[in-house]
């Protein structure tokens, strides 16, 4: 340790009190990269809000609808020639035979208010309501028979430009443009608004009505949708959790360190990380062509989801009981219990809060999932309800995110309108999940 | 008897067997329960389970089996001249398959009497206008040789229903009886229901393993049938990629992974600086409230389905670089391009790899901070020069998922980056995915014969490889720079 | 209690580091209550105490660690060479600079040997080229008596060194930037005792050149290695002096109670 001598003195003294130019410099390095990280999290959340306002922006007059008021009368002739309420005989009469009533009660409408718009025929007035509206009408009459022959007030759909105009997506210069829809019909709409048979309201069948045709933007909802993915929330549930938390108590407290509970482990992990399209091949092949399952059903859905959802599962339940110290087992065990006894009755209660939690998370993913879906053609166009389980999980349905990936492939511009309000049905049932997931948490969490 | 029946039955035979088999064992020990090995449930559960589960297992066997050995045996039965005038024996066996069911359906609908439909003579028409009454649609009419085999399809897989239902249910009560003898107060019924038990758990816990073999064999064999028809260096090495459903298409997978690759690579060129720099801001820079705010915040983003970020793409973020950018600088037309995904699955990745490097970074040790900070180093110079070297393995596997992640990626690409298949290098031109065409492919209506069908699953199976290569390199990484400091 | 010590002794030097009436707080815990203490330039001062007595807290406000930690505040004052270095125009990185430390595990950077103790140089800006930073690396290595151990092998990664390697890899990373105090926060805590002594006696040498203050655990190292000691309890100062003085004739009776061993 003699090379100490060799060294001289220390450096000459410097004030503290004086900044060198390079501790300036220096400082102002310090400032340039906090500034980045502060710009990096500001990109985060600006992104988060462009993203949310796009959406919300976009989608949030979904949950309003232009409907044309109109005193329809149900004419015998038309309806029921017969005249003996065979309902039958009225199911025989097609939509096609009702748009003559709604054509004549609106040029009656227009009459009583003193509506007249230059250059605009009776043809081209009726296309201000929808094409949904003889269906609206002919649904109503076959329900009640009886009421043929009165006049009834209907709230019909108006056509999806018309709603489109009150809601700014359409205006008199881009009309002049559109050959579906021309600005005469438009001024024929304000002057309804004026007196008062046309009212915008709250859009009840955009939650409950099934999809429409590429027509008719104005009539499609999320009923179907909404069901279908209830339906396969229900089939992950049933057969992710108990899997999943079989699985996990396997693999925490029973599994030996041998090769096939390591590539177990790998596996998880593994698939935890595996594309979700690869996941929807995998349906294709195993529960479609080879398993011989229907197309577009929610058990095949479920199916999938449910091994999408394995992971998630697996992960979460194995942290929870990890989660729970020893000493609750070597208790257990010290009074007699079998290791088996230990941790049912013991240690998986404790880690319930966690596991349910996890589970939550994991249904929210599932219920978002798109890409897997359209493969198992979930993407067909579905207008009728499933049936009540068990046969409806075979019916074909839809789900949320494939409808509102569905309404984006359509021509008409309102399916935009759509598909944004999906999203916001969507993002709320992901917001009140998350929010159960959370205050779950916050309620059991418990610190050993 | 539909299996839902047979299902409800089984789960009633072992109810009840629950019950007896306690019942059992209460009144074998006489009354004091204390004379028995273990409480009475654990001998109800022993025969419970003693019903059900050999019974289920043979049932679920069945189902896999049955379908096979019936379609061989059917196959077989068809005429040779049947087949050989077919250009694809699968043709013909999806046609008897189709036949069948339809006449099934017309039984169930009461249409037709079983009988009727043994009797059923092949003269055309008939059959199909029959079929058409109860909403079933034939594509065309109906040769002699596919009534016949269905009519013996139907037949057997009735015969096959019969006896499946028959042994289960035999099993089910064999599997009653042979427990209701084993109950007595010395039999160790415990030890029997936790074996069983730990049988189940262990039987869960391969559902994994089971889970990537289906994902395996199932894209190797239909990609084996689609090399079988399409040459595989034309598959790898050709850059044209030109589907065309009457045959002679191109399928060279090279411009869709150039599409893939190159907006993976925009992705990760948005989301790893700007994921890295708001990990390192909120854990080593921003008080406590700011965190609390942000970070679950920027999270969110991690919780929204890809579907809206499809949307957003597709809507907003498109239109927006097409008005601003490609179009003034002459770059583009298009709404859809590789910039638009590639922005969009940025921002989707920033929350993952924020979250992963804020792991890694904290997982270096306080005293290598302090260690830097004692010498005299700003924050950013010890952030920079010995926290970022020392996670950096860490950080280099976090941004090996997030390409994982982002080479996956299916809805924003699909709403957002176009169906062209082009090697191009102008990012706002409309490009297109792997995943992309796999959706393409196989959505619609496909004949699952066609190698333009099919190669969707070696598509499938080159993205599998290729993230699973990605990923497991990524866990080892992680896992190794975990262990260094721990 | 007496709140302020003045050292007569034979080795008389200047004071390098005064403190007066310096409090800390970690949130609501008072760590350290009123310490004044003058610490002398080229003498080795040994701060001694049960755990949880406030030396490390204090050693930390010498060159303001505890800045790093968010709920740590510091009252009074802390002068160096007359400079108070809590004063608003103080950069702690400047002070940093000239107030080394060590700390109680080895903690080399996941970098080479050279790298390692080029990082400090690197950073102030000492060397004007990569001769004269390998003349720094050299000679900050030869001081931390390393460098013959080393010397073969200057590119292999500092991680790969033994216990008492690293320590003394750490002492020539702290001394490379020719600081004029050295804090040690029990350096020896995690050596073995052959690394541990090969430490002490690089301490002793060290003091030809820095004030060096040391806190440690052990009772005997302070003997060994000091030429001053204070003992700290609940965060005061009990007692300052002349190590022979304190561990043969100690005035307090805590502090004779913890050199005979009965807290601690």
């Amino acid at each position: 340790m003699s090379d100490i001598s060799a060294i001289p003195a220390a450096a000459p003294h410097s004030s503290l009190h004086r900044q060198s130019a390079r501790t300036k410099k220096r400082n102002a390095a310090e400032k340039r990269f906090q500034v980045y990280g502060m710009m990096a999290v500001g990109f985060g959340l600006l992104a988060l809000v462009v993203l949310l306002a796009s959406i919300l922006g976009n989608g949030l007059s979904s949950f309003r609808q232009t409907h044309v008021v109109l005193p329809v009368e149900l004419s015998e002739a038309r309806l029921d020639k017969s005249g003996e309420r065979d309902i039958e005989a009225i199911k025989k009469v097609s939509t096609f035979g009702y748009a003559p009533l709604i054509k004549d009660a609106l040029a009656r409408g227009m009459e009583e208010s003193g509506i007249a718009i230059e250059g605009l025929d009776e043809k081209d007035a009726g296309e201000i309501i929808s094409k949904e509206a003889p269906a609206q009408i002919r649904d109503f009459v076959i329900a009640n028979p009886d009421l043929i022959g009165t006049t009834q007030e209907f709230r019909l759909l108006a056509n999806g430009r018309i709603d489109g105009y009150f809601k700014g997506r359409v205006s008199m210069e881009s009309a002049a443009l559109d050959s579906n829809v021309s600005p005469a019909q438009l001024q024929l709409a304000e002057a309804l608004k004026e007196a008062g048979l046309l009212t915008t309201g709250f859009n009840r069948d955009f939650i409950t009505a099934p999809d429409a045709s590429d027509q008719r933007p104005e009539a499609a909802g999320l009923g179907v949708a909404i069901l279908g993915s209830l339906y396969m929330m229900l089939v992950v549930l049933v057969l992710a959790l108990p899997i999943g938390v079989a699985a996990s108590i396997y693999l925490e407290e029973f599994a030996p360190k041998n090769r096939w509970t390591d590539l177990i482990e790998v596996n998880i992990s593994n698939l935890a990380a595996v594309p979700s399209i690869v996941f929807g091949i995998l349906g294709l092949a195993i529960f479609i062509n080879f398993a011989g399952l229907p197309q577009s059903a929610p058990i095949v859905g479920g199916l999938v989801l449910t091994l999408m959802t394995l992971p998630t599962i697996i992960i979460a339940t194995r942290a929870s009981l990890k989660s729970v110290p020893p000493s609750i087992r070597d208790a257990a065990l010290g009074v007699g219990a079998s290791k088996m006894q230990a941790v049912f009755h013991h240690v998986l209660p404790l880690a319930a809060p966690g596991i349910l939690t996890g589970t939550i998370i994991g249904l929210a993913q599932a219920l978002g999932e798109t890409a897997p879906l359209l493969l198992i053609g979930m993407v067909a166009f579905v207008k009728e309800f499933p049936g009540a389980p068990p046969e409806g999980f075979f019916d074909p349905a839809s789900a949320l995110p494939v409808q509102i990936y569905n309404w984006t492939q359509r021509a008409d511009p309102a399916f935009v309108e759509r598909a944004s309000g999906a999203i916001i049905v969507l993002l709320v049932f992901l917001v009140v999940m998350n929010t159960i997931a959370v205050i779950l948490r916050r309620r059991f969490e418990r610190r050993w | 008897m539909p299996l839902i029946w047979l299902l409800a039955l089984l789960a009633a035979l072992s109810a009840a067997g629950f019950v007896m088999g306690r019942r059992r064992a209460v009144l074998s020990s006489g009354g004091d329960v204390r004379r028995l090995h273990s409480l009475p449930n654990y001998y109800g559960f022993n025969v419970g389970l003693a019903v059900i589960v050999p019974s289920l297992l043979v049932l679920f066997c069945w189902l896999l089996v049955q379908p096979l050995v019936i379609e061989a045996r059917v196959a077989a039965q068809l005429s040779p001249e049947a087949l050989s005038q077919a250009s694809d024996p699968a043709l013909v066996m999806s046609d008897v398959r189709r036949l069948a069911e339809g006449l099934d359906v017309a039984i169930a609908e009461g249409a037709m009497s079983g009988d009727d439909m043994r009797n059923l003579e092949a003269d055309g028409g008939n059959i199909r206008a029959a079929l058409g009454a109860v909403g079933v649609a034939l594509g065309s009419e109906v040769e002699p040789s596919v009534l016949v085999a269905a009519q013996s399809y139907i037949a057997q897989v009735r015969t096959g229903n019969m006896v499946r239902n028959v042994t289960v249910i035999l099993l089910a009560l064999a599997g009653f009886l042979w427990a209701m003898r084993l109950t007595a107060p010395g039999f160790r019924a415990r030890g029997a229901v936790e074996r069983a038990v730990l049988a189940l758990l262990i039987a869960a816990a391969s559902i994994a393993i089971l889970t990537t073999a289906g994902i395996v064999l199932s894209m190797l064999f239909e990609s084996i049938n689609f090399f079988r028809q399409y040459p595989i260096s034309d598959f790898f090495f050709g850059t044209t990629w030109s589907p065309n459903f009457r045959g002679n298409s191109d399928l060279g997978i090279l411009p869709l992974l150039w599409g893939t690759l190159y907006i993976s690579f925009i992705a990760l060129l948005v989301a790893v600086p700007v994921g890295l720099f708001s990990a390192i801001y909120l854990s080593e820079y921003a008080g406590p409230k700011v965190r609390g705010v942000a970070k679950p915040l920027i999270e969110v983003l991690a919780g929204i389905p890809t579907i809206v970020y499809g949307l957003f793409a597709l809507i907003t973020v498109g239109p927006l670089l097409r008005d601003h950018f490609a179009q003034p600088l002459g770059l583009g037309e298009s709404g859809s391009s590789v910039m638009t995904a590639g922005l969009v699955m940025g921002i989707m990745l920033i929350p993952f790899v924020s979250s992963l490097s804020d792991d890694i970074i904290n997982a270096v040790p306080q005293s290598m901070r302090d260690g830097s900070l004692g010498l005299g180093a700003t924050k950013s110079e010890t952030i920079r020069q010995v926290v970022v070297p020392a996670a950096l393995p860490g950080i280099v596997g976090a941004v090996l998922l997030a390409a994982s992640r982002a080479i996956g990626e299916t809805m924003i690409v699909v709403l957002g980056a176009g169906a062209a298949a082009k090697l191009d290098l102008n990012p706002f031109e409309a490009m297109t995915t792997v995943t992309v065409k796999i959706v393409s492919q196989l959505t619609g209506d496909t004949d699952f014969a066609a190698p333009e069908t099919l190669v969707a699953f070696a598509l499938g199976l080159t993205l599998f490889v290729i993230t699973l290569g990605l990923n497991v390199i990524a866990l080892v990484i992680v896992r190794k720079y975990r262990e260094q400091y721990e | 209690m007496k709140d302020h010590f003045t050292v007569e002794s034979e080795i008389m030097t200047e004071t390098k580091i005064t403190a007066r009436n310096v409090q800390v707080h970690y949130g609501d815990t008072h760590a350290i209550k009123d310490v004044s203490v003058e610490i002398a330039d080229r003498t080795v001062t040994a701060f001694i105490g049960p755990s949880g007595c406030g030396k490390s807290t204090f050693l930390r406000c010498i060159n303001r660690m505890n800045d790093t930690i968010d709920i740590c505040r510091v009252e009074g004052d802390i002068l160096i060479d007359g400079e108070d270095i809590y004063d608003r125009k103080v950069d702690p990185v400047q002070l940093r600079a000239k107030v080394g430390m060590v700390f109680q595990k080895p903690n080399p950077f996941p970098k080479s040997i050279y790298d390692n103790v080029a990082y400090g140089p690197r950073i102030h800006g000492l060397a004007r080229s990569k001769a004269e930073l390998d003349e720094i690396v050299e000679k900050s290595l030869r001081r931390a008596a390393i460098w013959n151990e080393v010397k073969d092998r200057l590119s292999a990664p500092g991680t790969g060194l033994s216990g008492g390697q690293q320590q003394r890899l750490c002492i020539a990373r702290a001394v490379a930037t020719e600081p004029e105090v050295l804090l040690m926060d029990e350096p020896c805590s995690a050596l073995d005792p052959i690394a541990t002594a090969q430490v002490e006696e690089l301490i002793d040498d060290l003091r030809r050149q820095f004030s060096v203050v040391i806190v440690t655990h052990s009772m005997q190292q302070a003997a060994r290695v000091s030429q001053r000691t204070a003992f700290f309890h609940l965060g005061n100062l009990v007692e300052f002096g002349e190590t022979s003085q304190i561990f043969t004739n100690p005035q307090d009776s805590r502090t004779e109670s913890y050199i005979t061993g009965r807290i601690g």
